[in-house]
């Protein structure tokens, strides 16, 4: 379980994130949405301590995250960036190795090849394997950083923006892989998300930050009105239920 | 071929060129020569390992294959030291001060700066990397600027001695110096050795080394120190090497085509040792010592560094 708690950061005299207060639900896909500067991609690494927070505590599974020694969190929860550029010279199944560093700390067992087999199957990347990942597409790249998450085997994976540079048919690829994730494999997910329709139709739980504030969260359902969308994003919107899905028209 | 197949290769190589320093040219008393030869190898083996595995080291850091940990101003530190004891005591007390006092003092100023430099910078939790390059390169310039302003003071006898100093030469190097620097300089690959693999993760960039469990500001404030280490003992040894460091580090990148420090490490080290041997091998026996080993050194490392620039600028 990850519960955050009055935590709050500053950028010089400005608050960015504002004691926000939130309980990650278990084995759900919760995505965080909001507009531009709401804070939510600070929150989310502020949760898997790529940077330190001014104020607040962040509860992993019954412990504070600053009592946690890196290498203990780092089989817990997993994060992963808008903006992966790598400068080293790897082939996807480098990168995905190095999802097992927290444990092997770059020696891998037999056990450690299995779980980087497994993810780069459940990820397709088996003919791409040996491809160096600067070659690769855009999609094919955020796959293998996806399969790198997989192989670190955390129960919370946490992704800023997994959806940035890639076009529909990937977009929607990505997403029901995460969802595979939480339905199959029982993780628990956190999402920053642009495109409200996608949140709508693969999250279990929507978190709304404004000016780094959490003004509202709820089940898709709660969240996927007219007002409450409008709250959010100042700009008028209407939700049509189209096939049972929830989607909001804002052109 | 395999990458221990390379380094093997690289290994012969400096073997090669190490045979035919000792042992082409054998004039006079045999003995002397082949000591003093010797001595200049261990030189070149020390200062070639030191400035590749700190430029390897430093650019895994910084994420950035252009830098080189000159950058930080220590050569600065160096000359200006240099100077400002000539300046005010005058030339004869930097010649006949002792070799082991001159290295001692040289290089302990210049770790001195740079334990004061990220001690003040690291303070504050958080602080970015780029941040501290750009006070060391902007206390550098300060400090070029100090010792060029004192050095249009000096007499000019005076200032043909600090000429010598400003650059690098395995001729002017101390030889009572060579094992401790030997064992500094192990000290330091001993060290770096052990974090091999962290290094490999760092190379993945910050966050994902953090994600992955990397204690990031402590090994990047110790691999910091080391690379201070190990520039502060070359530079003390045979004085500042510009390009020399990135030349061979980017050689090794692009020969070696891995992310795995292992060999990243080793093959710069050897390129580096063997562009240094190779190197004086020109100086001595094609230019007969009428250029230091460091002008030739800088042509060619400006002519790559510029070609690496306009390759980048493509690549964009």
């Amino acid at each position: 379980m990850v519960e955050v708690k009055q935590v709050t950061k500053r950028y010089g005299g400005k608050t960015v994130v504002d004691r926000v207060s939130l309980t990650v639900p278990p084995r759900q896909l919760t995505s965080l949405i909001g507009p531009n500067g709401a804070g939510k991609s600070t929150l989310l690494a502020m949760m898997s301590r790529l940077i330190s927070k001014d104020d607040g505590e962040i509860w992993v599974e019954g412990k504070e995250i600053s009592c946690y020694r890196t290498e203990e969190l780092a089989k817990k929860i997993s994060i992963l960036k808008q903006s992966n550029h790598i400068a080293a010279r790897l082939t996807v199944n480098e990168l995905v190795s190095f999802g097992r560093f927290p444990y092997s700390r770059g020696r891998l067992t037999r056990e450690d090849r299995n779980y980087v087999r497994e993810a780069i199957r459940y990820m397709e990347l088996e003919e791409l394997q040996n491809r160096y990942i600067d070659e690769l597409s855009g999609g094919q790249r955020q796959r293998a950083y996806i399969a790198m998450v997989l192989a670190q085997d955390t129960d919370y994976i946490f992704l800023d923006e997994p959806l940035n540079n890639l076009d529909m048919k990937h977009a929607v690829q990505m997403m029901k892989v995460l969802r595979q994730l939480v339905d199959e494999l029982n993780k628990t997910i956190v999402v920053v998300m642009h495109d409200i329709n996608f949140a709508s139709c693969y999250s279990d739980h929507m978190v709304a930050l404004k000016d780094g504030t959490v003004i509202c969260e709820g089940d898709v359902s709660s969240i996927m009105r007219n007002e409450v969308l409008h709250r959010i994003y100042d700009l008028d919107v209407r939700v049509q239920t189209i096939e049972n899905r929830r989607i909001c028209v804002y052109f | 071929m395999s990458k221990r197949m390379k380094v093997a290769v690289l290994v012969v190589l400096v073997l090669v060129l190490a045979v035919l320093f000792l042992f082409t040219h054998l004039r006079g008393d045999l003995e002397y020569v082949l000591r003093s030869r010797g001595e200049k190898i261990m030189a070149m083996v020390f200062v070639g390992w030191a400035g590749a595995v700190s430029t390897v080291l430093f650019q895994t850091m910084t994420h950035n294959r252009i830098l080189t940990p000159s950058i930080i101003g220590l050569d600065a530190v160096y000359m200006l030291v240099q100077t400002v004891v000539v300046f005010f005591f005058g030339s004869t007390t930097l010649t006949m001060m002792s070799d082991t006092s001159h290295f001692l003092f040289s290089a302990g100023t210049m770790m001195g700066f740079s334990v004061l430099l990220y001690s003040f910078l690291f303070r504050r939790e958080g602080q970015n990397l780029y941040f501290i390059l750009l006070v060391g390169m902007i206390l550098g310039t300060f400090m070029q600027s100090v010792t060029s302003f004192l050095q249009y003071l000096i007499d000019p006898n005076e200032f043909s001695i600090i000429q010598d100093r400003m650059f690098a030469s395995i001729n002017n190097m101390k030889t009572d110096l060579l094992w401790p620097a030997g064992w500094c300089i192990a000290a330091a690959t001993a060290y770096t050795y052990r974090h091999l693999h962290e290094l490999d993760v760092l190379s993945l960039g910050k966050d994902h080394a953090i994600n992955l469990g990397v204690d990031y500001e402590r090994i990047v404030k110790r691999l910091l120190m080391v690379v201070a280490l190990l520039v502060s003992i070359s530079t003390a040894l045979v004085g500042p090497i510009m390009f020399f460091g990135l030349i061979v580090a980017n050689l090794a990148y692009a020969f070696f085509q891995t992310y795995e420090h292992r060999y990243l490490l080793a093959g710069a080290g050897l390129f580096g040792i063997a562009a240094l041997i190779g190197g004086q091998l020109i100086v001595e026996r094609v230019f007969v010592f009428s250029t230091p080993l460091s002008v030739i050194v800088n042509i060619v490392g400006g002519a790559y560094f510029l070609y690496l620039l306009i390759k980048e600028r493509k690549a964009w």
